[in-house]
């Protein structure tokens, strides 16, 4: 089938942008990710965009596609619908080039919330158990691989900045429900404020786009939750 | 969960990352390794880090073949920075190919799925298909049928299909596949103990694996051979175990060798896990005297010369065609079965490959996230690292492990008990040097299952 790709184009000195089209023949069950490989490798080289592993678990490929924010490399041509193919960056992270967006206030938000196991004990000489259902309660969030789709597709974060993102929660849920870990008092202090959980307003967007389907407005409620439950 | 997790301690242990620069040299003299020079994809500055000690975890080279289960980043770039500056490379032979990639994108889909009772089967068993009867690997391996060693299947799929027995028959190992039934399983195993297989199944396929087999194919899936090291990660630079002083790898890019000639199912985890942490180890007992050693005026020369002949040299060769040709060559002629006239073929490719790679050409004059000259300088290494395995595979004139020569096509213990060391000795000579085996509880015996 014949598909008309739009790909958003932006200078890295200037900001000046554009939409650049080309059309391809392509097989329905081609990804997306290899249509602008092709694109790439024979029509214009200079357009810039990440990739690595190109099945979904290095979340490097995450753009908008015909307006929703899903992985390249995951989306199929005939999930599209239609033949037209449109291609931006992801929102409300600044644009550096082309796709290429800077996921350094992204990962600054991650750190807010001590993004790292703390035993509830010193240092531990064997391994800590934990039952299957125990590691049930946080099995979704562990699934998470950072692709920022979520984040991206957020208006309270598009609107303010300093807003965690949903991202940076479903990290504190992998811990904080995490039966082996003792850090709840250092997260639950950045996650307990304006621009922490209370500016989530449950609008769905980022379990929408979350690559891994994880039940992200699900484990937003679950850590509001366990704080009023601790005040 | 491993990666995630190491990230982690990183942020935790405040670990200092220079997100997106890519290394492109190493400044290594006859004692020691002094740091490295890497390129800065935002600003497209070469920069020069000196340094006492370097570790490299920089992965394996599965983009050399045209179906690979690696990443597009896995370009064999520290394997070809080491090769250039003088360093062998041990077992570049050893390549593994994992039988059950996704058709065509080479994506894995892990023994899991046979270790739950997963058959292989060709187009004259597609009635059996749901039935869990015996598929064609009974026949090869009577005992384990499906469950045998990777190597034995990936070659099992290949004489199917060389036979005209894949699913198209067309005898055609580049494009023809097998099927990989899952159906007999039923839904609630399928879907609670293979839940990534059979996303991948849904979601590049559009299969689903509940009531369809899987088109399924031999992938490119890990390097056996890469920088020569001792137990404690020190990378060697020659056959006698001398090492190179501040040198560390660890993972793909690394030779112990722990897994000889064929790497077992999951223990790539040895690499990064034990030898990574052996490796930090030593690092940090070396760091406490070792001192910063003396480094060329202009360590960057080098690679500011190959960004320049890039992207200003009017070069009119195209990085995706020399690419695409090497993968192909690669896969059919060094791949899953090899032989003499093969292996010369994909040699001799390479070599003009390497050559017209000369006249490359980047369009990108940007120096902004120019991700075209990126690829263009993986190409270089690509090329170089398919060049030490069509060698090496040339001269082990035997079979063994996942080294296949349908020419030689027994093990010969009594000549090639032995690891392969390359070298470069010219622009288009190789050296090679060999180091013995040391074998301790397991003695080498025929594999019959």
């Amino acid at each position: 089938m014949q598909v008309t790709v739009e790909i958003y184009r932006q200078d890295a000195e200037t900001g000046a942008s554009r939409f650049d089209t080309f059309i391809r023949e392509v097989d329905p069950k081609d990804r997306v990710l290899d249509v602008m490989m092709e694109i790439k490798d024979q029509d214009d080289g200079s357009i810039a965009f990440r990739k690595s592993c190109g099945h979904g678990v290095c979340g490097s490929d995450a753009m908008m596609i015909n307006g929703i924010n899903r992985l390249a490399c995951q989306t199929l041509i005939q999930d599209l619908k239609g033949s037209l193919i449109r291609i931006e960056p992801l929102k409300g992270l600044k644009v550096l080039r082309d796709l290429i967006v800077d996921m350094d206030p992204f990962l600054a938000s991650l750190q807010k919330v001590t993004p790292y196991f703390i035993p509830k004990t010193t240092a531990p000489v064997r391994e800590q158990k934990q039952s299957i259902a125990e590691r049930q309660i946080f099995d979704d969030t562990t699934k998470c691989i950072m692709c920022g789709a979520c984040t991206s597709s957020c208006p309270s974060y598009w609107s303010n900045g300093e807003y965690l993102g949903p991202a940076t929660f479903v990290k504190a849920h992998r811990f904080i429900f995490d039966s082996r870990d003792g850090g709840d008092a250092e997260r639950i202090e950045a996650l307990d404020d304006r621009d922490g959980l209370w500016r989530c307003h449950s609008i769905f967007n980022c379990t929408d786009a979350c690559p891994r389907d994880i039940k992200i407005t699900q484990a937003i409620s679950e850590l509001k939750r366990y704080i009023v439950a601790r005040r | 969960m491993i990666l995630h997790t190491l990230f982690e301690q990183c942020l935790k242990h405040e670990v200092r990352f220079f997100n997106e620069f890519y290394v492109l040299d190493m400044m290594v003299d006859d004692t020691a390794c002094h740091g490295v020079v890497a390129y800065e994809l935002a600003t497209g500055e070469v920069q020069v880090f000196q340094a006492k000690a370097v570790f490299f975890g920089t992965g394996g080279y599965g983009r050399v073949f045209s179906i690979t289960s690696n990443a597009h980043a896995l370009t064999g770039d520290g394997m070809a920075m080491a090769f250039r500056r003088g360093l062998p490379l041990e077992d570049m032979e050893f390549v593994q190919f994992h039988p059950t990639g996704l058709r065509k994108l080479g994506i894995l889909v892990s023994e899991a799925a046979r270790g739950e009772g997963g058959i292989l089967r060709n187009r004259e068993d597609l009635d059996n298909i749901g039935s869990g009867k015996d598929g064609f690997m009974a026949a090869v391996a009577p005992t384990v049928k499906d469950l045998a060693p990777r190597d034995m299947v990936s070659r099992a799929i290949y004489n199917e299909i060389q036979a005209g027995r894949g699913i198209e028959g067309s005898g055609d190992t580049g494009s023809d596949y097998v099927y990989l039934d899952l159906v007999h399983l039923g839904a609630d195993v399928i879907n609670t103990k293979l839940p990534d297989i059979s996303h991948f199944a849904r979601k590049y396929l559009a299969v689903e694996p509940i009531t369809e087999p899987i088109p399924v194919q031999p992938t490119a899936h890990y390097a056996m051979g890469g920088l020569p090291t001792d137990l404690d990660g020190r990378v060697l630079r020659d056959s006698k175990n001398t090492p190179v002083n501040g040198l560390y790898a660890a993972g793909e890019v690394a030779c112990v060798s722990v897994h000889g000639a064929n790497r077992l199912g999951t223990n790539s985890l040895v690499d990064i896990v034990v030898f990574g942490r052996r490796a930090g180890r030593d690092m940090t007992r070396y760091l406490k005297t070792a001192e910063l050693g003396h480094i060329d005026p202009e360590p960057d020369a080098f690679i500011r010369g190959e960004i320049d002949r890039l992207q200003k040299g009017g070069g009119q060769e195209n990085v995706a065609t020399l690419r695409i040709e090497m993968q192909k060559v690669m896969m059919s002629r060094s791949g899953v079965y090899r032989n003499e006239e093969n292996l010369t073929i994909a040699r001799n490719t390479i070599l003009e490959l390497r050559e017209r790679y000369r006249q490359v050409g980047v369009g990108d004059q940007s120096p902004y996230y120019n991700t075209e000259l990126v690829e263009a300088i993986e190409l270089g290494f690509l090329l170089d690292v398919a060049w030490t395995i069509a060698e090496s595979a040339l001269q082990r004139t035997e079979s063994r492990g996942a080294h296949s020569r349908v020419d030689y096509p027994d093990r010969d213990d009594e000549n090639w008990l032995k690891h392969t060391f390359i070298t470069m000795a010219g622009e288009n000579e190789v050296r090679f040097d060999f180091k013995p085996v040391s074998i301790t509880k397991f003695q080498p015996k025929p594999r019959v299952y």
